[in-house]
Parts: structure tokens; sequence; C-alpha cells
């Protein structure tokens, strides 16, 4: 079911004037509410009224999440606090936050996209729906919790954690739908073998998968162990949360709700724009955001952008799957997880040498990550003869990284001059997982 | 009463335990006793040898996270059950064990260990007249 046909199925000449009449709005908005965006259109001589088309939005600055780091907490924020509802925060790069503020109407938006993804999965009024997605500061619980209540169906909160008692909700309340990174979905097949629960004592026949990259294997592994239909569902916080694109019942590729986030497919490195149908670095403006309107950011994932026409009947451009990143952010556990963040615990712990690994594996379909990590010579020299002050320190490394990753790694301290020195970043990382 | 001993810190790797002896050896220092304590990822070699000071600062040198610490060492007859005698009379003030390695050396049994309180053990040695090494005694053994 299409739960939009007026903006998903409008055509193509009617879909770009909508996007220009937006832009040029949210240009003058972030013109007149963001003196970030003043001083870098004024600086480039753009005034608000040079946008008057779509095609315009070339002339437009790029925005990043430097940027965003840089004006932590507040100062992208266009709408006063006193119409802000929702913060949501998600990693940054260093130890500071990406912070994420919405006004009402932002998340109405929200979630009016939101059901416009599940109504493409074939979610309806009379599903039983589960959201086990973490519910807090990350978009994805309460970004797709809002979908469902908009679409009609009984929204489960299951959240994340638990997932034997998960599995008994699912059973007997007969939920027909769910939303889980995919890795999770196969950790809850093995769950289910370990309890002797078959795909057929359950009655899910929708999964809407999201928050890591995952790849045709794990989604055909997938159907076949839950007895579902698995889709994609792609959105980001910085732009509004999942919701941004999502796949319709052919399952290939992803359609962006592009009347209220513009995609441009970029070079990473002439930072120029490409045609549909290459492969680049995936940018979004926010067409109609209050809270925080983005313009033109770098999103990081590498795609590719199709504009065929869809068997579906959605006029949308659509997302390919991920390739990748143009940097070197890892998504473990659907969490957002930067080698930098790494780094500052390291540097800030006297008792380790500036060297670090990151090691991430899966194991029964769950991410693990690992930090080696390299004591200074002088740390053991200082009257130390037992294991004690070691597991401290693992101890201690492990819960500054918690704090500061949101999720738990296991600390390995090294004897000094273990680590491999290396100039480039992505020396610091093994990722042993096949999800490209 | 107490003899320097080397702690060093190993990771569970082939080639890092060489690395350590390897330099002790081009020094000709004489290993007299060893014990490693280990877990799954890494452990600490317990070293006593013939010159702890210069075997402290060669493996400093050669980038070794060791670290020279003073451990009790009581000699005791060469019998069965002396070693329960001693550690008795330990256990009776309260004193834990934090660790402890024996050999044998001319006849007699060496019995190397730390306690939690360095201060009581010392009362407890001197009280018993139990025999102990000094670290010169060491030198002149190895």
């Amino acid at each position: 079911m299409i739960w939009n046909e007026t903006k998903e199925c409008m055509s193509r000449e009617n879909r770009r004037i909508l996007q220009g009449e937006r832009l040029h709005k949210i240009v003058d908005y972030a013109y007149h509410n963001v003196p970030f965006y003043r001083n870098k259109l004024q600086q480039m001589d753009i005034k608000p009224d040079d946008i008057r088309s779509i095609d315009d939005i070339v002339k437009l600055p790029f925005t990043t999440k430097q940027d965003i780091r840089d004006n932590y907490p507040f100062g992208l924020m266009a709408a006063p606090q006193s119409e802000i509802i929702r913060i949501h925060a998600s990693s940054g790069t260093t130890g500071n936050p990406t912070i994420v503020g919405y006004t009402r109407k932002d998340i109405g938006i929200w979630s009016g996209c939101m059901a416009r993804c599940l109504s493409a999965y074939g979610i309806t009024r009379g599903d039983i729906f589960s959201v086990a997605y973490g519910y807090g500061l990350f978009t994805g619980g309460l970004g797709v919790h809002y979908g469902v209540e908009a679409l009609g169906a009984s929204v489960l909160p299951a959240s994340t954690g638990s997932t034997e008692k998960h599995i008994r909700l699912l059973r007997d309340l007969g939920v027909t739908g769910i939303a889980c990174t995919p890795s999770y979905a196969l950790h809850l097949a093995e769950t289910m073998g370990k309890l002797g629960i078959t795909k057929d004592d359950i009655k899910l026949r929708v999964g809407v998968f999201g928050a890591e990259p995952w790849t045709e294997n794990m989604r055909k592994e997938i159907e076949e162990k839950l007895g579902i239909k698995a889709y994609n569902l792609y959105g980001l916080s910085e732009i509004m949360g999942p919701c941004v694109s999502y796949e319709c019942e052919e399952q290939n590729g992803s359609h962006v709700n592009e009347d209220h986030f513009f995609p441009e497919i970029i070079s990473p490195d002439t930072l120029e724009p490409l045609p549909y149908g290459e492969s680049g670095e995936l940018v979004f403006t926010t067409l109609t955001k209050e809270g925080m309107p983005l313009l033109r950011y770098r999103t990081r994932d590498l795609c590719t952008l199709y504009d065929e026409p869809c068997s579906c009947g959605r006029t949308s451009v659509k997302m390919g799957r991920l390739l990748g990143r143009s940097d070197d952010m890892l998504i473990i556990r659907g969490i957002n997880v930067f080698p930098s963040q790494v780094e500052s615990v390291i540097l800030s712990m006297p008792e380790c040498a500036p060297h670090y690994l990151l090691v991430v594996d899966r194991e029964n379909n769950l991410d693990k990550l690992t930090v080696q990590v390299e004591m200074r010579q002088e740390f053991f020299a200082s009257g130390f003869d037992t294991f004690e002050p070691i597991i401290r320190l693992e101890k201690e490394i492990a819960a500054k990284l918690k704090s500061v990753l949101s999720i738990s790694a296991k600390v390995e301290v090294k004897q000094p001059g273990t680590l491999a020195r290396s100039e480039g970043k992505s020396k610091f990382v093994i990722d042993n997982r096949k999800i490209q | 009463m107490t003899v320097n001993q080397l702690s060093i810190f190993i990771e569970n790797k082939s080639g890092t335990l060489v690395k350590v002896l390897k330099t002790l050896k081009d020094e000709g220092i004489q290993l007299i006793a060893s014990t490693i304590a280990d877990t799954a990822e890494y452990g600490i070699c317990r070293i006593i040898c013939s010159s702890p000071a210069k075997a402290y600062e060669v493996l400093k040198a050669a980038g070794v996270a060791v670290s020279l610490c003073d451990v009790f060492a009581i000699e005791l007859d060469d019998e069965p059950g002396r070693a329960a005698d001693a550690i008795e009379l330990f256990s009776r003030e309260g004193i834990s064990i934090a660790y402890l390695y024996s050999f044998l050396l001319g006849g007699k049994g060496v019995l190397i260990f730390r306690t939690d309180n360095a201060e009581k053990a010392t009362k407890v040695i001197l009280d018993n007249k139990l025999k102990y090494f000094e670290e010169k005694d060491l030198s002149k053994l190895a």
C-alpha cells in the first residue's frame, strides 16, 4: 500500500518544482536563523533569493559532521529551544556527541515519512509491530515507534536486550512485524532455535532492518530462518533518523523520501556532483526541517542513486545498497563508532602508549569489539608484580570506552612495543565481519 | 630476608619469552629460579637471578615491561612437610600469600613468596627463627 500517494507518486517535474520551492524556503530560513549558515553564505556571496530551483542546490556549501561538532551543542539549531520538543544524540567523532533537535512539525514529518516506509513494507493497522531498536538517545527506537503509531498498527516497544522474553512475546501476541538490526534478527533466529521455537510457531511476516550495513546473503538467511520478507530501512539522525529511504515490494533499492530529504551523490575527492547511476558519497539537504536544517550534509555513506521507474508506482529516486564509508566510521551493533573516539580515551590514560588496535568480530551474529592497547613501560616498572593492576587498568579503560561509545568493548592490554605503528588511520582497525 | 625478583609482563605469544631470556643470556646473567603465572592473554614471568639490578637495567633498555621487587626467600630442610609447617606459621597470623614458588638448591629447599603484609611476615620469620636468604647470599650461589 502507498501511504501518501500524492507525494510518493507525484510526477518528477512536479516534485522538482516542489523541491525547488522548499529549498528556497529552507535556505532563507537557515540564513535568517542559523548564524553558521548566514556567515557561510555571505562568504560565498550567496543570497537566499539566488536559490530559485532545485538545480541551484549545487551553489550551496556542504555541511560536515565537523561543522556539527564545532557548533556543539545547539549552534546549528534554527528553532528556539521553546519550539524544540525532542532531542536525540549520536556518536560524534570525538568526545562530543552529535545533538539533533526536532520541533513538533519535525516529529510529525518524521512519523509520516516512517509511516510511508512501513506501508511500503506491507504493514497495516491490522499488524502488531515490535520495535527492537534501542530506545533512548539513538533515533532508531523512537523513530520507528512514532511511525508505527502514525500508521495505526499496534506498537510493541520491545527495545534491545532480553531476547528470550522478546521471543516469548512475539509468539504469544502473534506479532507480525519487527524492526531491528539485521544482525539482531539472526541472533533472534538462533535464540529461537535454542528455545525450540520454530518459524512456524510465530506469525512474523515482515522484518524491517537498518542501522547497519547488510548483504543480500544476510537477507536470504533472515528470510529463510524467520519465514519473513526482509526490507531495508535507511536513515541517519543528522537528517532525521530512520525514514530517509525505504524498500518497496521489489526489494531492489530504497526509495528516498525526497520531498523532505533531497539526495545527491558527489565525488568524495573533488566534491563535484555525480549523475544518477554513478557511485559516490551520499549528500542530503533537509527541505522542511525546522529544528536543525542541514544544507548538503555529507553523510560519508557511499552508494549509488537510480532514477529508473519502479514497478511499485513510486516515482522517487532509489538508493542502492551502501557500498562503504568515505571515512573510518564503523557500525557496531547498530551504533556508530569512530576510531578517534577510542583514541581520545587511550590518550587520556597515562598508563597507555598512544597506540591501539580495534578488532571487530561477529560471533553468533552479534558484533564484538575488542580494543587492544599497549601499556607504557613505566607503568609496569613501578613496583608491579601481580595481574591486579593490569586487570584494574583493563576495567578502567572498558568503563571509559563504554561511556564514550555507548557499547561494551573487551580491552586487552599488550606489552610495550607490540602494536603496529602506522601512519594511515585504517590500519588501526581490523574488521573481520563480512558485511559489505 | 628478602631477595630481588624480576617481574616481567609478557603476552602469550611465541617469541616473547625468548627475547627476555636471550637478553639475560647476552649479559651473562644466570637464572636461579623462574616461574610464569598466566591468564588467557598474558602472563607474568618471575625470575630470581644472579644480578637482578643489572638484569633490570638491560631488560628495561630492551623495552621490556619489567619491575624489580622484594620477595621473601626462606630456606627449608629437604624433607616432606616442611613447606606446610612454614606456611602455617603465616596463616596462623592471618597473613595471605599472594604467590609462592619453590626450588631445591644444594640439598635445601627454598621458598620464594610474597605476602599481603610484609611487616607482619617479617615478624613471623624472626619470631620463628626461620632461615632466610639475603640478596648477597644469592649472588654467591649463582
